[in-house]
């Protein structure tokens, strides 16, 4: 069953157009969706909790219907907004055993779950302190535990890694993944950069302007590309004449070697040659494309090939 | 990572998961402990209880005083404890109802309400409810006092007393549910809380002052009918009305017109109040909670 799936998703404000007739379905898991600021993610996010009516096309969360079942998918999810959202004269326990309690968790289970998730998210002594001295990073953990105190199966996490340094940006990415993988729990992460979404992710939905431009497992669109990188210490043109004399397809890639896989044998003509040539083999790997060719190379229907990415 | 020792990894929850009834007195049980500033740094804590042992003094003195002196009749009257330290009250409202009506707002915490299971008429009832108590133990506890005081100084016609504060406690209801409504809407308008605590103070003085000017003039041509009437646009007199003419009271505020009518009329002014307060906080946290 999908986690998500919309059909025919439009959201019309006075004068702008979010969402523009989104159809895609995503299975368990952790869902990137990607856009620039403005692209329609936190307006998707409000219509898939069930809080803004859509002007037209229908959804469904955990196989819940946005439009009648509001209330049991907000019971079953979680939401950590993107802006700032925690009163500053209250502590991190306080407030996360407080909002566990908002969703309907007895006081002793509050207190524990509390506990629990904000030693999972990393906060340990200073979780007594008052929030209003935390630091940001401090301040998005205390986010993500009030989204995932109550165990949802699926939370919302929009923009989490905003306004965090190179450092604290991993610690985050590297949690939501263990969110995923460990914790069993769906994710749907929003981010305007695909390249760190590429890294945690296993399905990416793609938006620009309120309209869908690709949904597709990550797995896809970094699969095999049938080309071999080999790179060696120096005789890189050696190499390189060698193997286009043997009737491989060669090309020089700066300091590598492209050679398209005709077969096993290729593996075996570049070992071979390399040995007679006595070379130094640094690498040979199958070359992966990478997310961002998605808005380089020509993309196949449905999704509308001139809403390239700023 | 040291801490990874201690992991011992994700466990789910599949203990209960209790409905709207209990996150409704949660909430409520939450705004009320704010209310006082308990749970909060103690700085939180100075002023409501501050302002709580000034409006308790004057009743201590007076019993204090009645005792001595074995005179009963020293003590202050039940249903116009509220209306002698209305500046008092009005300054707890102003500080606290900003606590409760605009700390969420000007936090942007409104959305993680919304995003659970709880209902934006639930969240105003709790709100509304909790800086009614706030006010209502404010008010109580000193009438209450005083009726101990009288039991201690041996008052005669201890059924008169019994009723009277009694009657008072039922005024101390209607004033926190009046002033609980006032204060939150003003306060859910003003973001900012110092703005919220003067906004609440105006509207207090402004609509005191006004309506007194107003009386005294109406007084000085004998037109004694307007007096009365002209109580109802005053939030303490408005009460006071309903306390003179259906609860039995003796007048305290400045006037109230004649009659059970009068009173009727300043109840149905009290229950629109509060009944427009409800739809008007709900529109507003309504909107905070998709911004």
């Amino acid at each position: 069953m999908p986690i998500i799936a919309a059909e025919g998703l439009t959201m019309r404000f006075p004068r702008v157009t979010a969402l523009d007739d989104l159809t895609f379905a995503v299975e368990p898991g952790v869902v990137g969706l990607v856009g620039a600021n403005g692209a329609g993610k936190s307006t998707l996010i409000k219509i898939l909790l069930g809080l803004l009516p859509p002007s037209a096309g229908r959804a469904e969360v955990l196989g819940l219907d946005i439009a009648r079942q509001g209330a049991e998918i907000r019971a079953l999810v979680g939401f950590m907004p993107e802006y700032e959202c925690l009163p500053p004269d209250v502590s991190a326990t306080e407030f996360v055993v407080h909002m566990a309690r908002m969703s309907g968790l007895p006081a002793t289970a509050a207190r524990e779950r509390a506990a629990d998730v904000l030693r999972h998210v990393g906060l340990y002594e200073e979780r007594y302190r008052p929030i209003g001295g935390y630091s940001t990073g401090m301040r998005q953990r205390v986010k993500l535990a009030q989204a995932l105190v109550h165990d949802p199966r699926l939370v919302f996490l929009d923009e989490p890694t905003n306004g965090l340094d190179p450092a604290g940006r991993d610690e985050m990415l590297a949690l939501i993944r263990r969110i995923g993988a460990e914790f069993g729990i769906s994710v749907l992460v929003t981010s305007h950069l695909l390249g760190e979404l590429e890294r945690v992710c296993d399905h990416v939905v793609i938006i620009d302007g309120g309209r869908l431009l690709r949904s597709q497992a990550v797995a896809s669109f970094t699969e095999a590309s049938g080309t071999l990188v080999v790179e060696v210490e120096e005789g890189r043109d050696v190499l390189g004449e060698r193997l286009h004399a043997a009737g491989a397809a060669v090309r020089p890639d700066g300091r590598v070697l492209a050679v398209e896989i005709a077969g096993e044998q290729t593996y075996d003509l570049i070992r071979d040659t390399v040995v007679d040539l006595d070379l130094r083999l640094v690498r040979l790997e199958q070359r992966r494309h990478r997310i961002e060719e998605v808005f380089t190379a020509p993309v196949p229907p449905p999704a509308p090939p001139q809403g390239a990415m700023r | 990572m040291t801490s990874a020792i201690h992991d011992i990894g994700y466990r789910h929850y599949d203990g209960p998961r209790l409905g709207r009834g209990y996150v409704r007195r949660s909430l409520y049980l939450h705004n009320l402990r704010a209310a006082w500033g308990l749970g909060r740094p103690a700085r939180s804590k100075v002023l409501p209880f501050l302002l709580a042992a000034i409006v308790l003094l004057p009743a201590l003195g007076s019993v204090a005083i009645a005792v001595a002196t074995k005179m009963p009749g020293e003590l202050i009257r039940y249903s116009a404890y509220a209306i002698y330290l209305q500046v008092v009250v009005a300054i707890f409202l102003a500080t606290q109802a900003p606590v409760l009506a605009s700390r969420d707002l000007r936090f942007h915490v409104v959305p993680l309400y919304f995003s659970r299971p709880v209902g934006h008429l639930d969240f105003v009832l709790a709100k509304l409810g909790a800086m009614a108590t706030a006010l209502f133990v404010l008010l109580a506890a000193p009438v209450i006092t005083l009726y101990i005081g009288s039991l201690i100084a041996k008052t005669p016609d201890r059924g008169t007393q019994a009723l009277e504060a009694a009657g008072a406690l039922v005024g101390c209801a209607v004033f926190a549910l009046v002033l609980a409504s006032l204060g939150l809407v003003i306060a859910a308008f003003t973001a900012r809380r110092g703005l919220g605590v003067a906004a609440v103070i105006a509207f207090y003085m402004i609509s005191t002052a006004f309506v007194s000017m107003l009386q005294g003039i109406a007084e000085a041509r004998t037109n004694f009918t307007l007096v009365g009437w002209l109580g109802l646009l005053s939030p303490f007199n408005l009460v006071d009305i309903v306390q003179v003419r259906l609860l039995g009271a003796e007048l305290t505020a400045l006037g109230a017109p004649s009659g059970i009518g009068g009173g009727l009329a300043a109840l149905a002014i009290c229950v629109a109040i509060v009944a427009l307060a409800i739809p008007i906080l709900g529109r507003r946290y309504r909107k905070a909670g998709l911004s």
